[in-house]
């Protein structure tokens, strides 16, 4: 049953994605001509009839539905290619980002929750608490801007311009890919850390972890068998909302780092006009999004066996 | 729980009551308060690193940027505040009527919320801004409508809550119009965990803002904008780091300053998370 109620979330978001155009003042093709001198009404007249916008509005969408059903997102007008073959071949880039500053969150942010909250109201606690909230302030681009003027005047290191693909060179592209995970990480740790602690110090209260400190259980055995699994469920839904601020920090992120990514793809397609480019690879990355909440869900059904869908 | 948590948040929260306070007072008093003029070029003291004329260094026009910095929270507050009114009106009224409502009303808004929120917000504000075009009041419109889904979540659930409880009855057996009914009965009741929002939204959105003006799609130069101003600062990074330092660290205390807040509020408001 879950897996089916990602597709009228996905036509929701078609259906935006498809209207969004609708708010650029006049037409696209108004903005096509705009900036390349005068046509005749005449050939104005072909050029809206050749993108179809001389149809009803739900004829347009009907036939850019059966397209993108079919897999096709359109052509990109700047270069001719088609957009799912040009956010393809960069797939690959702002999947590694995000899964890796996913996986530098999670190591970062879940001990620290799990330290702060076995220490609580210690000087270690506030400590971790306020770097959380302070790392929770800094917009992530500019962290990425400190930590490659941190690392060019300490350590002389520039980042790598061209991108490498793990399975061709692993040492290069993890070279290439540390730094930009590790600035979109840290973003993220701070709502895991918080997460794990809240959710960590709660469970602790509870009556079973009183049965299992009753009954002699070490503290370290009550802590890892008996309250981090319950604790961590909470946890898994935060983390699917978080893959939300993942992409669209993967968007900032491969900009400062220069990272050939759908992100950059996005920003481009945006700056050059490239509509239909634009609607797919915001359609695309929100496809990811709901994918990866459909995933949290699975996992959390799997984690939790009170919770069953259908 | 007390053993001087309760106090220590106090102080948190007035701290970031504080800077808070500072910003509006140096936005509204950013004309009398700066050394230069933000716009003014002055090629000659161009890229100057932090000195006694000027503590935040000069960028590649010779423009103060201790000066740009100060009115650049005019900016970020404007905008901050602007689309987050909006945002709050249109979203915690579509919330109240989807609540008080129920039935297809509720049932068409929460869809339409559902799809808002399938998309990352970035992603979603990047998307409406660029279709806008780039500018301030366009980037304003894309943070109010990608936040306007938040307030009407938060609304919904309590009114809920409250249409059941006796005092609205009660007003509707005294002949109260659903309108009276919510705005004049519901909303007060319901304001306390908007409020929370508000504070803790005015954060996403000064943070959305100068994302949205660093690529390029919010406030235009030569305003100065935190965002655009570290994008104007990419170029010089290892020549002129400054340019990069101070408008980041502004942004960094002016969120700081509406998290602590929201996160005080919400302690103060909401009883079920004291002590947490």
């Amino acid at each position: 049953m879950r897996t089916l109620s990602i597709v009228p979330a996905l036509f929701g978001v078609s259906i935006a994605v498809f209207l969004l155009v609708r708010l650029i003042p006049g037409t696209v093709v108004d903005q096509m001509v705009g900036t390349e001198g005068a046509y005749s009404e005449e050939s104005m007249r072909a050029l809206r009839s050749f993108f179809g916008l001389d149809q009803p509005i739900y004829l347009q969408y009907g036939r850019w539905l059966g397209a993108l059903l079919r897999g096709d997102l359109g052509m990109s007008w700047r270069t001719g290619i088609p957009v799912l073959q040009m956010i393809l071949s960069r797939l690959v880039v702002t999947v590694e980002l995000t899964t890796a500053a996913m996986v530098v969150a999670l190591a970062i942010g879940v001990p620290l929750g799990m330290l702060s909250a076995r220490r609580e109201n210690t000087a270690l606690d506030h400590a971790v608490r306020v770097v959380s909230l302070f790392s929770l302030s800094i917009p992530v681009f500019w962290q990425a801007t400190m930590l490659i003027l941190a690392v060019s005047l300490w350590l002389n290191w520039a980042p790598a311009v061209d991108f490498v693909n793990p399975w061709t060179d692993p040492l290069k592209n993890l070279s290439i890919i540390a730094l930009p995970s590790l600035a979109l990480g840290t973003a993220v740790a701070a709502v895991f850390m918080r997460m794990t602690r809240s959710s960590l110090l709660e469970v602790m209260r509870q009556d079973y972890i009183r049965t299992a400190r009753a009954k002699g259980a070490h503290e370290r055995g009550v802590l890892w068998s008996h309250a981090l699994r319950n604790s961590l469920i909470p946890l898994i839904t935060v983390a699917g909302v978080q893959v939300g601020y993942l992409l669209g920090g993967a968007v900032v992120t491969e900009e400062v780092f220069t990272l050939p990514g759908i992100g950059r793809l996005l920003l481009w397609g945006v700056f050059q006009r490239d509509y239909p480019l634009v609607q797919g690879t915001i359609l695309f990355i929100s496809g990811l999004f709901l994918l990866s909440n459909l995933l949290v869900d699975l996992l959390y059904a799997y984690l939790d066996p009170r919770i069953h869908h259908g | 729980m007390g053993d001087g948590r309760p106090r220590r948040h106090n102080r948190l929260v007035l701290f970031g009551a504080g800077i808070v306070a500072a910003m509006v007072l140096l936005a509204l008093g950013a004309g009398v308060v700066t050394p230069y003029d933000p716009t003014e070029m002055k090629v000659v003291d161009a890229l100057k690193g932090p000195s006694a004329a000027h503590p935040f260094g000069t960028d590649r026009f010779g423009r103060d940027v201790l000066s740009r910095t100060i009115h650049g929270s005019r900016i970020a507050l404007g905008v901050a505040l602007s689309s987050i009114t909006l945002a709050f009106v249109v979203g915690a009224t579509l919330g109240l009527i989807g609540g008080y409502a129920g039935g297809w009303p509720d049932l068409a808004i929460g869809r339409l919320m559902d799809i808002m929120f399938s998309f990352p917000t970035l992603i979603l504000a990047i998307g409406i801004a660029a279709m806008l075009g780039p500018g301030l009041d366009n980037a304003a419109l894309a943070i109010a409508v990608v936040y306007a889904p938040l307030f009407s979540r938060v609304a919904r659930g309590p009114v809920i809550a409250e249409r059941a409880k006796d005092y609205v009855a009660a007003a509707l057996a005294l002949g109260a119009g659903p309108l009276r009914l919510t705005f004049r009965h519901i909303l007060p009741n319901v304001l306390a965990p908007l409020i929370v929002q508000v504070s803790i939204s005015l954060a996403y959105a000064i943070l959305t803002e100068a994302a949205l003006s660093y690529i390029g799609l919010g406030t235009q130069p030569p305003a100065p904008s935190w965002g655009t101003m570290l994008n104007e600062g990419r170029t010089y990074l290892e020549t002129a780091p400054w340019m990069s330092i101070f408008p980041g660290l502004a942004i960094m205390l002016a969120v700081l300053g509406f998290n602590l807040l929201g996160d005080g509020l919400r302690e103060m408001l909401d009883p079920q998370l004291r002590g947490r």
